[in-house]
């Protein structure tokens, strides 16, 4: 499978933070799902995740994959958005001693990995601490 | 004619001092702190580029704008460093901030001057009455080669226009623009660093096209020096825009508010529509402005701006521009800033 393929498909999610909440019981997901894992139901109504959340959970990667190794050492959140929706990214612009469990984040756009050197930009959203 | 309906800038939170760089290379920093002005410049992350500036930026701009961003018809990105060779840096703008898929989209190039000609085109496309509504984005992650004198200067920072029919925050009086084909400054294919000529970049070239580009601007619409309460010139270093200011009959006062250049650095495209951003968060309804681009290659465009009374509305719905340049700032030395620049040479 093409990577750029696969890309292009998550780019509502990657760019533009689209989620889905259930018509049914008003589950909401990021990303969106074909069908409820609360209730069933299969109609969703598009929202968008709130571009400001608080970090529940965080670590730091020293040994990263191959195409990130040249960012390494780097720390991955994961952070709590309204309506209790979870989601995980690298958090940028932190000293790792700033990193605190409840700390405030916002979502800004980022460019997350590149194929070598003449493949695509693979572009998205991170989180960065609200100062 | 058309106004600036929202507007936004964003620069990286990384600093490096002209005092480090200086240290790497042997130079004497005083000098070129008091020669060129320049104190400290911007530095991009490995994670951050001529899109993701332009993103930020362009929120900001929509959070004041507060349009449906549907109804934006031209996506137009001005930059001389495009993360691309070839696919434009518009699109994914456009995708990130819901512009798609019904508006006209390209990339625009003419070296410093790119971000005000995409503001120019998308003010033309609006008074035309093609578009309700056009984004206009100047933004650069710029690179001088390891300790030329650009080295000091090139940095990083995004500035976005909406620009619609009606006043919005500003209102576009009228435009202007000046060029000839000027060989002061150029980067050929393939070639990662510029080239530039020396001190031929002074008179034949910025203080040419600035003084042409604002004498032209300001007999168009009749108005002279004190009939401004701001006025905002290409920075490519601290120094030119003052005394550029200076030689019109502008005073430091003007200029101060929109001059970012010794603790930002040049933001290349993105270089006085910042400067303009800034002005923007401290004028007051009524408020005329001056902006005056450069580009080399060469050429400046003009642009008389009047304040609305929206501006008080809207200025504190985003980051302003001085704020964020003076308050959110890490130091790096340049080992990191080597790194992140991929100045270093890797294994294969």
């Amino acid at each position: 499978m093409s990577t750029s393929a696969r890309y292009w498909r998550e780019i509502p999610q990657r760019y533009r933070l689209e989620a889905a909440k259930c018509t049914s019981c008003g589950k909401q997901f990021f990303p969106p799902r074909l069908v409820c894992n609360g209730c069933g139901g299969r109609e969703f109504e598009a929202t968008k995740l709130s571009d400001k959340g608080k970090l529940a959970t965080y670590t730091v990667i020293r040994i990263a994959p191959s195409d990130l190794t040249q960012q390494a050492p780097y720390a991955i959140g994961i952070a709590e958005f309204d309506g209790g929706l979870r989601v995980t990214a690298q958090v940028a612009d932190v000293d790792f001693d700033e990193l605190k469990v409840g700390m405030p984040v916002r979502i800004e756009f980022r460019r997350i990995r590149e194929e070598g050197e003449a493949g695509i930009l693979c572009y998205g959203y991170k989180f960065v601490p609200v100062r | 004619m058309a106004g600036i309906i929202g507007y936004g800038a964003y620069m990286p939170r990384n600093r490096i001092k002209v005092e480090e760089i200086a240290k790497i290379w042997g130079a004497d920093a005083p000098s070129y702190k008091k020669g060129l002005m320049l104190q400290e410049k911007s530095v991009p992350s490995p994670d951050q580029d001529t899109i993701t500036m332009s993103v930020e930026a362009t929120k900001y701009a929509l959070k004041r704008a507060g349009i449906d961003p549907t109804r934006i018809g031209a996506v137009y990105v001005g930059s001389e460093s495009h993360p691309y060779a070839v696919k434009p840096s518009g699109t994914v703008l456009a995708e990130a901030v819901g512009a798609t898929p019904e508006a006209h989209c390209a990339d625009f190039e003419f070296a410093c001057k790119a971000g005000s000609a995409a503001m120019f085109v998308c003010m033309g496309l609006v008074d035309g009455g093609k578009i309700e509504y056009g984004l206009a984005v100047g933004a650069d992650t710029s690179q001088g080669a390891p300790g030329d004198a650009l080295e000091y200067s090139a940095a990083a920072g995004a500035a976005s226009f909406i620009i619609g029919k009606d006043d919005g925050v500003a209102k576009v009086i009228d435009t202007y623009s000046f060029m000839t084909d000027t060989p002061d400054f150029w980067r050929r294919s393939y070639m990662h660093y510029p080239r530039h000529a020396g001190r031929f970049t002074g008179e034949p070239a910025y203080f040419k096209h600035v003084l042409g580009c604002a004498n032209g601007m300001m007999e168009k619409v009749g108005m002279k020096p004190k009939d401004f309460a701001y006025a905002v010139f290409h920075q490519p270093n601290g120094k030119f825009p003052m005394r550029v200011g200076k030689m019109l009959g502008f005073t430091k006062e003007q200029i101060e508010p929109g001059w970012l250049s010794p603790t930002l650095g040049n933001t290349y495209s993105g270089s006085s529509p910042m400067g303009l951003t800034a002005t923007f968060d401290v004028a007051n309804p009524g408020d005329m402005i001056l902006m005056v681009s450069y580009g080399s290659g060469s050429g400046s465009d003009g642009f008389v701006y009047e304040m609305t009374d929206k501006i008080d509305a809207v200025r504190d719905l985003a980051p302003k521009t001085r704020e964020k340049l003076d308050s959110d700032k890490v130091y790096i030395d340049y080992g990191t800033y080597a790194k992140y620049r991929r100045k270093i040479r890797m294994g294969e």
